[in-house]
């Protein structure tokens, strides 16, 4: 059985279908890339995924406990408690807090105590955040952000912030993580570091991981499968031996006598 | 070196500071050198921080735009003056009325919440600014409160309690900021579609941050119902709201100890303009102007003072020396 599942999604907006009767279908431990030009619903498939917007049309299922549960049109809290977390295109960092408190946050899905505890101060309220407070240490040490704990997020060089994001998503304790565009903005080396960092992380926590990326050294070296999103349609699929050399992929994104 | 449970020194160190501004203002008070009129001042101070406070965390921590808090701060007023009113002119029934308020403030800001808290920036301020002008002519209109003419009562209210009430605020709302559903809201004030990205209920938390709020509004208002003679209805119109607004933006949105410095600042700033009434709401703007020119964040920003900090930055200096 699949851990998620996609069947017909559409989306409209106004009379423009961003996505148009896509169907997906992703399996456990797998590495998937999205690709496609921009503007071809992409980051608008994520955000349908993981809840920002309700589907016009299709459903959406993911695999809980063994049952397959239908998310389509669920709060995207509600998503993210179930296991599926994100990053964001345009990085959206809780600026002015911490990098600790950054991945304090999206640690709900641990926090065991209520805002009475908290307001009394109740010995439950220590022991949680104790707990929490060392989780999130950890986790900022997988990232290599340890020495920046306790900088603001805003402080951070761009790449750093990238991985504070991601560091943050898995804080959520996910079991799918969708990752949008990680190596925007970032120089050889450091989409080098980040091919290593994601192939990881995917490892250490058992992760599926779903990436829309335009750098095609990262997501052919990395991705066991790939999705060809054009015009809101699904246009191909297959691992990227077969993406490469698809006449429709080559003429509508990755161009002729693309190296890649 | 960790600090755990509630027995560390950090809570030593608030203690001791409770006991000795109590004591001081005890010994100031007895000595007479505080005097009847400026206790007036003092209590009115003390009304003002648990106003600017509690705004502060609907506005700076969660960032949730309210106009209406003098709708709540009205709520606790006329709870306390029909008590006292109709049942007892005393200390206690000033607390059953605020009791009262406390209870009638949590169910009218569940239902101001609800609707409200799903807009945005400039539209909730003008709905909750609405909210805020409906329960005031309510009030109005009632005949248990007497109406536009408003209610005159007896002076019950000694400044012990007000304190008492300044502390238990500060306490609650720092303590609840400070927690895993205070991180929450401060998530919500920086990027509303990440925190709910990261799991977190936003409306749940907007709800709890706007309720707590009303809450010590309605605190406020019933304690100033038990010191100040007389309430009208026309004390809590927008005008209010927009006071306690300037009290934190003056101390810096997000920054509850700013919003305490403000209530303070403003407090002697007012006392002696006093004596310059012709000229008193000039100086006044244009103290305004000149804290949004030279510290536009307000005075502290969201910088909050703690002992913890203060201990790392004398410690980490003497490290280095």
């Amino acid at each position: 059985m699949s851990l998620l599942q996609a069947n017909n999604l559409t989306r409209i907006f106004g009379g423009l279908a961003a996505v148009s009767d896509v169907s997906l279908e992703i399996n456990e431990n797998e590495l998937i890339g999205l690709i496609g030009p921009n503007g071809a619903g992409k980051t608008t498939l994520f955000n349908l995924l993981t809840g920002v917007y309700e589907p016009s049309a299709g459903t959406i299922e993911l695999n809980v406990n063994g049952k397959m549960k239908s998310i389509g049109g669920m709060a995207p809290y509600a998503i993210t408690k179930l296991g599926m977390a994100r990053t964001f295109q345009n990085i959206r960092l809780f600026k002015n807090l911490t990098v600790l408190d950054n991945v304090k946050i999206a640690m709900s899905k641990n926090i065991k105590y209520g805002a009475l505890t908290a307001i009394l101060r109740l010995p439950k309220y220590y022991e949680e955040e104790a707990k929490i407070d060392k989780l999130a240490w950890d986790l900022l040490e997988v990232v290599h952000l340890t020495e920046k704990g306790n900088e603001l997020a805003k402080n951070l060089p761009y790449g750093e912030q990238r991985r504070l994001e991601i560091a943050r998503a898995l804080a959520t304790e996910p079991k799918i993580l969708f990752l949008d565009e990680p190596a925007a903005g970032m120089n050889p080396q450091e989409t080098k570091d980040l091919t290593v960092l994601i192939r990881r992380l995917q490892k250490q926590f058992g992760l599926t991981i779903i990436l829309i990326e335009h750098d095609m050294s990262l997501v052919m070296s990395l991705c066991e499968r790939i999705y060809v999103l054009d015009y809101g349609k699904c246009i191909a699929s297959g691992n990227p031996e077969e993406i490469r050399n698809n006449p429709r992929v080559i003429e509508a994104y990755l161009g002729e006598g693309a190296e890649c | 070196m960790k600090e755990r449970g509630i027995f560390n020194k950090y809570n030593a160190f608030w203690l001791a500071t409770i006991l000795v501004i109590f004591g001081l203002l005890f010994g100031l008070i007895a000595a007479g050198v505080i005097n009847q009129v400026y206790l007036t001042v003092l209590m009115g101070i003390g009304i003002n921080i648990i106003l600017a406070v509690s705004l502060n965390l609907i506005i700076g921590l969660t960032g949730q735009f309210s106009l209406g808090h003098a709708g709540f701060m009205c709520i606790g007023a006329y709870a306390a003056g029909v008590v006292m009113k109709n049942v007892s002119s005393s200390v206690g029934g000033v607390l059953l009325g605020m009791l009262i308020g406390i209870l009638i403030s949590v169910v009218v800001g569940l239902l101001v919440a609800g609707p409200t808290l799903r807009l945005r920036g400039d539209y909730l301020a003008i709905a909750t600014l609405g909210f805020g002008e409906i329960i005031r002519i309510v009030i109005l209109n009632m005949n248990i409160t007497n109406g536009a003419a408003g209610m005159v009562l007896q002076k019950v209210v000694d400044w012990p309690l007000i304190y008492i009430m300044v502390v238990l605020t500060l306490v609650v709302i720092l303590n609840f900021g400070r927690s895993a559903p205070g991180r929450a809201c401060l998530a919500i004030r920086e990027d509303e579609v990440a925190a709910e990205a990261m799991g977190i209920n936003t409306t749940k938390y907007k709800i709890m941050a706007f309720v707590l709020g009303a809450v010590f509004a309605s605190v406020a208002g019933s304690l100033y119902a038990g010191c100040y003679y007389v309430i009208k209805p026309d004390m809590f119109t927008f005008n209010k709201s927009i006071e306690i607004l300037v009290l934190v933006v003056f101390g810096g949105m997000g920054s509850i100890t700013g919003s305490v410095i403000a209530a303070i600042v403003i407090g002697f700033i007012n006392i002696f303009l006093q004596s310059f009434s012709d000229i008193r709401m000039i100086v006044y703007g244009l103290a305004l102007v000149c804290i949004m020119i030279f510290r536009p964040g307000g005075l502290l920003g969201t910088k909050e003072f703690s002992y913890s900090a203060l201990y790392k930055k004398l410690t980490s200096k003497g490290a280095s020396k």
